[in-house]
């Protein structure tokens, strides 16, 4: 399908359902779509599962989605930061569900949805609560967890530059969970800083091919 | 044999984080693609010699990350896992979250250091969670760092702030990773994990015999 140029967020997220499944790029601020959320906040989705490295910080992102109420449930590695005051209340308030998934499996989990892999044996977690109740095997004298694929609904990314195809490039440490995230979700949208025609991205240095990506929109400029 | 180390004799002691850092950068083979996990062991690598040829890991998808940004070069697109503004040395590379973890689950990384609450007499990791009622859980890469790295040194103090040793016959803490850690860098000594058993390689400003009698845990004293 070819990848449709958005004018503006809000066009970029229309029709994102209630109860969907929601991955969400970035490692704290970096790489976080955060036009895409704000428009996805005015869009008024909910019952939301958002899978994230983190569970929001500050009051705006990710968190001010949370504050909404609109998020049911978080998937993510690290939701205890400085600054997640906005989850640790609906946590403590019993107003969210969390489940905790060691970063690396959170990564290969999606991956893994996005390759067709049915589920996959990890020695991550074995011995931990975090593996509790879950199938192990033993392969050649190690033990191994057996985990299963985190498939979104949508995607929200944030990238560098797009070439009008949805050909993505990422910027340093901003990469992060954009590339896997892109693979694993039916509608993928990435907000990028900027768009090139086609043909001016070397081929060579495209990071996401344009076949993963469905909808694309620049992001405004900060003030 | 390293018979010119100023921290190898027991007068010397306990240590201060810097020291334990500075004992752990010595301990990081020339070269070695190395993880350090956030808080203390990030202090490794201002201890690491210039020509170490040492290459850090961060798990958000970096090799060859440099320190610290200062204020003019803070980029909100480079940070470290601590979500840290870093530098990039020259020869660095990126790479997105699944191959940031394959690198380290795979066997690639040489080694990592962690912090620790507890460290098991077997090399059990207890480094996540307190397991308070009240606590919200949070993993990030421990876990994966913990079965993935070719050796893991946890950096910590012996004791906790009311006395209690965190060197354990068996964790009381959610496990990290089971049998996992390799050497135990402390304020007081250095502990290898060994099939043998714990075995004590250096000591700082304790005696062989006040260590035995403050842990619970059987300890093997190597020639000093």
């Amino acid at each position: 399908m070819t990848t449709q140029l958005c004018a503006d967020a809000d066009e970029a997220v229309a029709g994102i359902e209630d109860g969907s499944t929601v991955l969400v790029g970035g490692f704290g601020m970096a790489g976080m779509p955060v036009d895409l959320i704000d428009a996805l906040i005015r869009q008024g989705a909910r019952d939301l599962t958002v899978v994230s490295n983190n569970a929001g910080n500050g009051d705006t992102g990710l968190a001010a989605l949370l504050a909404k109420g609109r998020v049911r449930k978080v998937i993510c590695s690290f939701p205890r930061q400085a600054d997640s005051w906005v989850f640790d209340g609906l946590y403590r308030a019993g107003r969210i569900e969390l489940e905790v998934v060691p970063q690396g499996n959170l990564a290969e989990r999606m991956r893994a949805a996005g390759a067709g892999i049915g589920a996959f044996y990890c020695p991550t977690g074995v011995g931990t609560p975090l593996a509790e109740g879950k199938e192990t095997r033993e392969i050649d004298g190690r033990t191994y967890v057996l985990e299963y694929p985190i498939k979104g609904d949508v995607a929200l990314i944030g990238a560098q530059r797009a070439d009008r195809m949805g050909n993505l490039v990422y910027r340093k440490t901003a990469r992060n969970f954009g590339p896997v995230m892109a693979t694993a979700a039916t509608t993928v949208i990435a907000q990028v800083r900027d768009i090139v025609e086609t043909g001016m991205i070397d081929p060579e240095t495209v990071v996401t091919p344009s076949i993963y990506v469905d909808r694309v929109v620049r992001e405004v400029p900060a003030a | 044999m390293n018979p010119t180390s100023h921290f190898a004799h027991s007068e010397r002691g306990p240590l201060d984080k810097h020291e334990i850092a500075a004992l752990v950068a010595r301990d990081i083979p020339r070269g070695a693609y190395v993880n350090l996990g956030i808080g203390r062991p990030t202090l490794v690598a201002d201890h690491l010699p210039a020509d170490s040829g040492v290459v850090l890991h961060t798990e958000n998808g970096m090799l060859n990350m440099g320190p610290a940004a200062k204020d003019g070069e803070i980029d909100p697109d480079l940070i470290n896992a601590g979500k840290i503004p870093v530098t990039e040395l020259p020869g660095a590379a990126y790479f997105h979250h699944a191959d940031s973890f394959a690198m380290m689950r795979g066997g690639h990384l040489d080694v990592c250091v962690l912090g620790a609450f507890q460290v098991s007499a077997e090399g059990d990791l207890a480094n996540w969670h307190t397991g308070a009622p009240d606590a919200i859980p949070a993993v990030g890469g421990a876990m994966d760092l913990a079965v993935g790295a070719k050796k893991v040194f946890v950096m910590m103090t012996l004791f906790t702030k009311t006395g209690a040793p965190k060197l354990v016959p068996r964790c009381t803490y959610p496990l990290t990773g089971l049998a996992c850690v390799d050497r135990v860098y402390t304020d007081v000594a250095v502990f290898d994990i060994t099939p043998r058993g714990v075995s004590v390689s250096r000591t700082f400003g304790i005696t062989h015999e006040e260590l035995a009698e403050q842990l619970q845990v059987p300890l093997l004293f190597a020639r000093t």
